[in-house]
C-alpha cells in the first residue's frame, strides 16, 4: 500500500465522517440520545409533582408487572396493568391479520395490473400512507361512530333499531388500526409480489398443481420476507399506537402508549412510564430482530 | 392478453377483495371531505352545500396561529433535515464502505424503528429538563425534535437518487480540470437536486402530520394544527375539524403529486 | 531531446486487501512518444483501463510512478493534469447542452468567455457537430454523443489524450466510420493518443503502437506489424490473428517437429540448441502442396470448413499434432482437396516464429 493510496484512503474516510457529522449530532440530541435518559429515569423515584427524584429504585420496573399491597407489603400480579398488555399484544396482533387478509389480495391485484394502470393502483395506496394519522383516524371515527354511516346505513335499511355501540370499544380500536395501518401492510407486500415471477405459476399449474396449492406452495413462500416486512410493519406501531386508542377508544380501552402517557401525566409516575417505554422499546426490538433475521434466512432468490 | 381464458396471475376473489379495499380506504376519507362542506352544524345531517366551515376555521384565532406555527416548524424541520440528509447521503454513498458505516445506518434510520410515543416521552424528560436549566420556552425544542424524525424520511429519496447517478460523471469534470468544489456545485449538486427537493417534500409532509412528538414536547400555547385538532376531538366535534383535516388533506396530496413527478424515471 | 509524453515506471496497483488483494498492474513500465497513436490492448481485466486511470489520475499507483513530459505526476490529482478522458460510458454531463460539455474545461481552467467560445465552436466544427450546439446531450444518437465526447475532452488541449474503449457501444458500421475519425483527428490536432481495446482488429488499423497486455503484465510492445508477425510468445500469438502451435526441439540450428522434419527457422543462437521450443505459425502462411514434393511435412487432411473467401484445411501430422491451413477459396468454391487425402505441407522459414516460454 502506497503513501499516496493511504492518504486517499485517509482523506475519503475523514471526508465521509465530517459529511455524517451533522446528522449525528441532530439525531443524538434529539432523538437517539434522550432514550438513554428515559433508561436512567426508570431506575429513579418519582417525584410528588412529576418528574423524578434522584433516588434509585427498582420499583418502577417491578411495577410494571406486580403491585405492592400497602399494608402487607407483598407484591402481587397487577391485573390493571396486564389487561392493557394482553390489550395492546391482542389487538395488534389481530390487526397484522386483519390487514394481511386484506392487503394479500390487494397487493397481488395491483401488482397484476398492466404496467400503466400499475402506478396509478399503487399511488391510490400511498396517498393514505402519508395522509396524516390523525385525519384518517376521525375519518374512520366518522364512519363508525354512533351517528356516523355505518349505522345510518343500517338503521335505514332496517336492519338496526338502534345504533350499534362501536366507537369506545376495542373493536372500535381494532377497526381504526387496521384501518390506518393497511397501506403499511400492501407497499411491502406489493414489493416482494412485483419481484414475482410470474412464469413460476405457469410451471406450477403446469405441474399439475391447483390455484389453492399454487397459492401455498409456490407463491407464499417466495414472497415471504415481504410478508414478514409487512407484519412487522403493522405489528410495531400498532403496539405502540397512541392517537387511534385515543381517539376511538375513549379514555378506557388504553394500550401501552396511553398508558404511558398516563404516567406522564395524571398519574404523575415518571420513573413506571420510562420503565414502560423501555420495555415497549425492547419489544419492538426483540420483533426487528426477528425480522432481520428471516429476511436474511428466507430472502428471495429472485429478488 | 385479457381475454384469456385462462391467467395464471388471476387468483379468484382477489381482486373482490382489493377493490373492497380501495372502497375501505377511500370511503372514510370522501366522508369526511363531503361533511366539511355541509350547511350544517350536525356533522351527521346533510343540510347542503356551505363554505362556512372553511371560514369559521379561517376567522378561528386559534386555527390561524396553529396553522402558522404549523407551516413555520415544517419549513424549518424540513430545511434542516434535508441539509443534514444530503450531506449523510454524500457521505455513506458511493464510496468505500468506511469503518462505523453500519452505526450511521442505525443512527439515522432509528426514527424509523422507534415507536414514536417512546421517543415522545424521552424528548419530554430531556426537553423539560433543559427548559429548566435555559428558561428558553421557544419552538426550537419542537423545530429540533421535527428536524431529527424528518432525517430518515430526507435521507432515502436522496440517497436513492445519488445511487442512481453515475460516477464517471464525477470523475469526468475533475478529468476536466473542475477542483472537488466546483464539481459538487456544478454536476453533483444539479443532477441531486430532483432528490433533495423530494427528500425536502417528504420531510415537510412528515413533519405536518406530527401528532404525538408535538403533543410531547410542546410547551403550553404551542399548538400545531394536528394537536389543535386532536383537542378538538375531546370535545364536541364540529365539521371546522373536517375542514381543517380536508386543507390538510389537500396540502398533502399536492405535495405527493409533486414528489412522484419528479422521482418518477424518466422512459 | 525528449519525445517522451507519457512514462509509467514499474507501476504497480492492487485492489482490495490481504487474501482478496487483485493485482490489476503488476510492474508495469512502458514509454508513449509524443504525437504517438498507442493502444493498450488486451483481455477484460489485464490491467489495460487501470494503466489509463493512473494516468488520469483517477486511481493512485500502488508502487511505481507516472512521469509526464519527464515530470513526476504521481501524486497530481486529476483536476490538475493536462490530460483529459474519453469515457466508455463518455460521462456527458446530462443537465448541460453540448456547447455547455464541450466548453466544461475550459470553464475550470478560468479561461476567458469569449475565449471558451471561440475554442467550443472550434472543436464542434471539428467533429462535424455545430448544429447540435444548443441540444440537451439526451437528444443526441450514440455516434453523436461519442463526438461531443471527443471535442469536450480535445477541447483544453490537452498534452495526451486517454480514450477507453470508446468505440465499443458503437454498432458494426459506426465503429469503422469513427477509427477513421479518431485517426483523422490525431492527425489534425498532432496530440498524443493513449487509447485502449479489447479488439485487435480496431488495434491493428489504428495504431501506431501497440502494447499487449495480459494478467497484469505488458506482454510485448511494437508496431501492428511487429506484433502480428513477430509475437514473443503464445499468448500474443494466439490473441491478436489465429496461430498453430507446434512443439519442437533445436536441433543444429533447425527446429526438430514430433514427426522428425526439420524446420529452418531465423533468429537462434548457439544456446538455444537442445532446448524445447514452441513454434507459431499463422494459418494463412502453411502451403499445401503434393505429398511427394521435396522438403514438405506429410499431412492428413482430417476436416475442410468453408468460410466464403477462405476455406480452412484442418490437416494431420504423422505425430498427432494438428495445423490450421487457411486457403483461398478458387472461383469454383471447392478446393480440390476431400477429407483423408494425404498432402504436402510446407513452411517458409519466414512464417515460423520461435515463441518464449
Amino acid at each position: 500500500m502506497s503513501a499516496a493510496e493511504d492518504a486517499v484512503r485517509a482523506a475519503n474516510t475523514r471526508n465521509a465522517w465530517a459529511l455524517v457529522t451533522p446528522a449525528l449530532i441532530l439525531l443524538t440530541f434529539a432523538a437517539s440520545g434522550p432514550l438513554l435518559i428515559v433508561l436512567v429515569y426508570s431506575f429513579l423515584t418519582p417525584g410528588q409533582y412529576g418528574n423524578v427524584e434522584w433516588i434509585f429504585s427498582l420499583d418502577a420496573w417491578i411495577g410494571i408487572l406486580f403491585t405492592k399491597d400497602i399494608f402487607d407489603e407483598t407484591y402481587k400480579l397487577a391485573d390493571a396493568h396486564l389487561t392493557i398488555f394482553w390489550r395492546s399484544v391482542k389487538l395488534s396482533f389481530l390487526t397484522t391479520v386483519i390487514t394481511f387478509a386484506i392487503g394479500f389480495p390487494t397487493a397481488w391485484f395491483i401488482a397484476t395490473r398492466p404496467p400503466r394502470s400499475r402506478a396509478l393502483w399503487l399511488f391510490l395506496i400511498t396517498i393514505p400512507f402519508w395522509t396524516n394519522l390523525l385525519i384518517r383516524t376521525f375519518a374512520i371515527n366518522e364512519v363508525i361512530r354512533n351517528e356516523g354511516l355505518l349505522n345510518t346505513f343500517l338503521i335505514w335499511l332496517g336492519v338496526i333499531e338502534r345504533p350499534i355501540q362501536i366507537v369506545y370499544t376495542d373493536v372500535a380500536v381494532l377497526i381504526g388500526m387496521a384501518y390506518v395501518y393497511l397501506p403499511l401492510m400492501v407497499l411491502p407486500l406489493f414489493a416482494a409480489i412485483d419481484r414475482f415471477d410470474m412464469r413460476l405459476l405457469e410451471a406450477g399449474y403446469d405441474l399439475y398443481a391447483s390455484r389453492w396449492r399454487v397459492l401455498r406452495r409456490v407463491i407464499l413462500p417466495i414472497v415471504k420476507p415481504g410478508i414478514v416486512a409487512g407484519s412487522i410493519l403493522v405489528f410495531v406501531p400498532s403496539l405502540g399506537a397512541y392517537v387511534t386508542p385515543r381517539v376511538l377508544g375513549g379514555g378506557k380501552n388504553m394500550m401501552i402508549g396511553n398508558f404511558i402517557e398516563l404516567q406522564f401525566g395524571q398519574a404523575r409516575n415518571w420513573p413506571l412510564g420510562a420503565a414502560l417505554s423501555m420495555t415497549l422499546l425492547m419489544i419492538v426490538m426483540v420483533a426487528l430482530l426477528f425480522y432481520v433475521r428471516a429476511a436474511s434466512k428466507g430472502s428471495n432468490p429472485h429478488g | 392478453m385479457a381475454d384469456r381464458s385462462f391467467s395464471v396471475s388471476r387468483i379468484p376473489g382477489f381482486a373482490a377483495v382489493a377493490i373492497l379495499a380501495f372502497v375501505i380506504l377511500y370511503l372514510p376519507i370522501f366522508t369526511l371531505v363531503i361533511y366539511a362542506f355541509n350547511a350544517s352544524k350536525s356533522i351527521a345531517v346533510w343540510e347542503g352545500f356551505s363554505l362556512q366551515w372553511f371560514e369559521a376555521a379561517w376567522a378561528n384565532r386559534q386555527v390561524k396561529e396553529a396553522t402558522l406555527r404549523s407551516l413555520i416548524i415544517a419549513s424549518s424541520a424540513s430545511v434542516i433535515a434535508t441539509t443534514v440528509a444530503t450531506m449523510a447521503a454524500l457521505g455513506t454513498t458511493r464510496r468505500a464502505a468506511f469503518k462505523g458505516q453500519t452505526f450511521v445506518y442505525v443512527m439515522i434510520n432509528q426514527p424509523l424503528m422507534v415507536p414514536e410515543i417512546v421517543t415522545a416521552v424521552a424528548l419530554l424528560i430531556f426537553f423539560a429538563s433543559i427548559k429548566v436549566a435555559t428558561g428558553y420556552q421557544g419552538l426550537g425544542y419542537l423545530i429540533a425534535a421535527h428536524s431529527a424524525f424528518c432525517v430518515p424520511f430526507a435521507y432515502l429519496p436522496i440517497r436513492a437518487r445519488l445511487e442512481g447517478m453515475d460516477l464517471s460523471l464525477e470523475t469526468a469534470a475533475a478529468d476536466l480540470y473542475a477542483t472537488p468544489w466546483r464539481t459538487f456545485r456544478r454536476v453533483t449538486l444539479p443532477l441531486l437536486l430532483p432528490g433533495i427537493i423530494a427528500g425536502a417534500m417528504l420531510a415537510f409532509v412528515i413533519s405536518l402530520d406530527d401528532v404525538v412528538i408535538t403533543e410531547f414536547v410542546k410547551s403550553g400555547g404551542q399548538d400545531t394544527l394536528p394537536t389543535y385538532m386532536l383537542g378538538q376531538l375531546r370535545r364536541a366535534i364540529t365539521p371546522e375539524v373536517n375542514a381543517i383535516s380536508t386543507a390538510l388533506l389537500v396540502l398533502t396530496v399536492l405535495l405527493l403529486s409533486a414528489f412522484f413527478l419528479l422521482t418518477r424515471k424518466k422512459e | 531531446m525528449n519525445d517522451i509524453a507519457v512514462e509509467a515506471r514499474n507501476a504497480v496497483k492492487t485492489f482490495g486487501q490481504g487474501d482478496h488483494a487483485v493485482r490489476a498492474l503488476d510492474d508495469v513500465s512502458v514509454t508513449i512518444r509524443k504525437g504517438e497513436f498507442f493502444t493498450l490492448l488486451g483481455p477484460s481485466g489485464c490491467g489495460k483501463t487501470t494503466l489509463l486511470r493512473l494516468i488520469a489520475g483517477f486511481e493512485m499507483p500502488t508502487g511505481g510512478q507516472i512521469l509526464l513530459d519527464g515530470a513526476d505526476i504521481t501524486d497530481l490529482p486529476p483536476n490538475k493534469r493536462p490530460v483529459n478522458t474519453v469515457f466508455q460510458s463518455y460521462a456527458l454531463f446530462p443537465h448541460l447542452t453540448v456547447a455547455e460539455n464541450v466548453g466544461f474545461g475550459l470553464e475550470m481552467l478560468n479561461r476567458p468567455k469569449a475565449e471558451v467560445r471561440q475554442t467550443t465552436e472550434r472543436m464542434l466544427a471539428l467533429v462535424k457537430l455545430e448544429a447540435l450546439a444548443g441540444r440537451k446531450t439526451s437528444q443526441l444518437s450514440g455516434g453523436q454523443q461519442q463526438r461531443v465526447a471527443l471535442a469536450r475532452a480535445l477541447a483544453p488541449q490537452p498534452k495526451v489524450l486517454l480514450l477507453d474503449e470508446p468505440l465499443s457501444a458503437l454498432d458494426l458500421k459506426l465503429r469503422k466510420e469513427m477509427q477513421t475519425e479518431l485517426k483523422r483527428l490525431q492527425h489534425e490536432t498532432g496530440i498524443t493518443f493513449i487509447f485502449v481495446t479489447h479488439d485487435q482488429e480496431e488495434a491493428l488499423t489504428m495504431s501506431d503502437r501497440i502494447g499487449v497486455m495480459s494478467a497484469g503484465k505488458i506482454q510485448q510492445i511494437g508496431s501492428p506489424r511487429d506484433i502480428y508477425t513477430r509475437p514473443v510468445n503464445r499468448f500474443v500469438a494466439s490473441f491478436i490473428g489465429e496461430s498453430n502451435f507446434l512443439p519442437a526441439t533445436i536441433v543444429q540450428g533447425a527446429a526438430r517437429l514430433g514427426s522428425g522434419h526439420s524446420l529452418a527457422v531465423e533468429g537462434l543462437t548457439p544456446v538455444d540448441e537442445g532446448r524445447k521450443v514452441t513454434l507459431a505459425v499463422r494459418p494463412e502462411q502453411v502451403r499445401l502442396t503434393a505429398e511427394d514434393e521435396a522438403d514438405t511435412i506429410r499431412a492428413t487432411v482430417r476436416d475442410l470448413v468453408y468460410f466464403g473467401t477462405d476455406t480452412h484445411c484442418h490437416l494431420m501430422l504423422s505425430d498427432g499434432e494438428e495445423v490450421v491451413a487457411r486457403l483461398q477459396s478458387p472461383a469454383s468454391g471447392d478446393a480440390g482437396l476431400s477429407e483423408g487425402q494425404i498432402v504436402g505441407l510446407r513452411l517458409a522459414p519466414g512464417a515460423v516464429q520461435v515463441l518464449g516460454d
